[in-house]
């Protein structure tokens, strides 16, 4: 039987992270992955000729070369990767669109103070206080308490709609909780967003992967595809190793998983009190158009949608919510790199619901998904005549098929463990359920992981 | 191993550790941290660079002692040379 070091389950961007980090200090490490691909929650599929991208529509976080101190340039640094790799272009602007009201925001902070101030003047003093607050605000600390974010924010936004205004994107970008969010994880989603910024890689999320795929091999991480677990084996409350769906054993003091946390816990055969399985999940539409969206009447890169007079975030009652939307046309960043004009449209869904059809009605149903997907476009390509060259839709169940989260839930758990640690000695969550989320999140979550549990102790 | 030689075997550890700062500027007296990149998470990574590939082991009491070029040489060449 094969020792370890440390045994990593899940080939996703944490779990990725966290080999490179331990196997760079000659950690005998092993990345059992259950998928053909790399990459979990956030991957890549071709259909046809075509690259696909699946998971969140852009990286969040952007800063410009030699940025201390920021999320990014961290990440690349603790993994010894040089600022060029991730082939980074920023984001044209974006826009959070309301029945009353629309914000534009880009990379700039005062730009979007300046839309605030055109549409909710008497908000803006309050808002630059909110921001003061969150400049100071230390919101990856270990041991912050959990704090309703509205609550917080209301002490300085005191209309409703420009708080909603503000809450959409974060929450619909990276929130397990429903309606709102924790104060530490709105601080977090609001600087990656709204102070950082949206940015993507030429080449999509394949750049990213296969620039960890590269520095795996070169610091010698061992990884093993079509590789699930079957059982988490633990002894007097401390891991042992993992049987894996091959039926073979293999042995680590250590354990980071990255396929969630009740996902892991019940791997370890734990059937009570698991961390409850999150709300969240969502249906994408993916079209391939013959022209760029620029040349249809849209420059934006990302549009967050709602025509409610209160935003709801929340599991939607019938299979999916076409009332509010995300809007990405990944056409529209500094760098266009697509042959086609590409747009996606996500949507708020209901996993139980999605689960219950058979065959026949969920392939209809998926059609419903993509005829109110292009109903939204249509209205966002003013110049688009609906026609499309080619088109993808998947559900919360494709969530669950390719990633094993349960409930398709692709923000995790509402129940997170922020200091990585889990009832059994040896065994740690990272990526999403440990509370950093996004590409830039997941990847940090699998560094520090790895240097708390892995390299410092 | 003389001054020089063991300034040269941190100036490689720091050039791989803060990947995109130019480090042909550095002023040995002046602290690390005040030129370059480098918080505590990266300060960690220089100690186990120099455990990785010099077998030298710097206690976390010892940690102030890496604070500029000038300490880092002053302090890690008798341990070089033992």
């Amino acid at each position: 039987m094969e020792k370890y070091d440390a045994i990593i389950i899940g080939a996703g961007m944490s779990g990725m992270a966290a080999a490179i980090r331990l196997a760079m200090f000659d950690k005998k490490v092993i990345v059992l992955e259950r998928h053909y691909e790399l990459g979990g929650l956030n991957s890549f599929y071709k259909r046809g000729k075509r690259n696909l991208d699946v998971g969140l529509h852009a990286l969040t976080n952007f800063a410009p070369k030699k940025t201390p101190g920021k999320p990014l340039t961290k990440l690349l640094k603790q993994l010894r990767l040089p600022y060029e790799t991730f082939k980074i272009n920023e984001q044209k602007g974006s826009q959070i669109v309301f029945p009353d009201h629309t914000l534009n925001f880009n990379n700039e902070i005062e730009f979007f103070i300046s839309e605030i101030e055109k549409e909710f003047p008497d908000q803006v003093e309050g808002f630059r206080q909110l921001l003061h607050k969150i400049e100071n605000y230390n919101e990856t600390a270990l041991d912050n308490e959990y704090l309703p974010a509205k609550e917080v924010v209301r002490h300085f936004i005191t209309n409703e709609s420009l708080l909603e205004m503000i809450f959409c994107p974060l929450l619909i970008y990276g929130s397990a909780w429903e309606n709102d969010m924790d104060f530490s994880q709105f601080v977090i989603m609001f600087k990656s967003i709204f102070l950082e910024g949206f940015c993507r890689s030429e080449g999509g999320v394949r750049t990213i992967i296969s620039s960890l795929k590269e520095r795996m091999d070169a610091v010698g991480a061992e990884l093993q595809m079509k590789t699930g677990v079957k059982e988490i084996i633990s002894k007097d409350n401390h891991v042992v190793g993992v049987l894996t769906e091959k039926d073979e054993e293999i042995h680590a003091p250590l354990i980071l998983s990255c396929t969630g946390f009740p996902e892991t816990l019940k791997l370890t055969g734990l059937e009570e009190k698991l961390p409850r399985t999150g709300a969240m999940s969502f249906t994408e539409t993916i079209l391939f158009l013959k022209e760029k969206p620029v040349d249809l009447g849209q420059d934006s890169s990302i549009i967050f949608y709602n025509n409610r007079p209160h935003y709801q975030y929340q599991k939607s009652e019938s299979y999916y919510d076409h009332e509010s939307a995300v809007l990405c046309f990944s056409n529209n960043f500094n760098t266009d790199d697509y042959d086609e004009g590409i747009a996606r449209v996500t949507f708020i869904a209901n996993y139980d619901q999605w689960k219950k059809l058979e065959r026949k009605e969920y392939v209809a149903k998926k059609k419903d998904v993509l005829q109110d997907s292009i109903a939204i476009l249509k209205n966002h390509l003013p110049k688009w005549d609906g026609q499309f060259e080619f088109k993808d839709v998947f559900s919360p169940t494709t969530i669950t098929r390719y990633t094993s989260r349960f409930g398709g839930a692709v923000y995790g758990s509402p129940d997170k463990t922020r200091d990585g640690r889990t009832p059994i000695d040896g065994l740690v969550i990272m990526g999403t359920d440990q509370g950093f989320l996004g590409i830039i999140g997941s990847i940090l979550s699998g560094i520090s992981m790895a240097n708390y549990h892995g390299l410092q102790s | 191993m003389d001054t020089a030689e063991v300034r040269q075997k941190v100036l490689d550890i720091i050039a791989d550790v803060a990947l995109d700062d130019d480090l042909s500027d550095l002023d040995d007296s002046v602290a690390l941290r005040e030129q370059l990149d480098l918080d505590s998470m990266d300060f960690l990574d220089i100690v186990m660079e120099l455990k990785k590939r010099h077998k030298i082991e710097v206690p976390q009491e010892d940690y102030p002692q890496l604070a500029s070029m000038q300490s880092c040489v002053d302090y890690l060449t008798p341990k070089f040379n033992q």
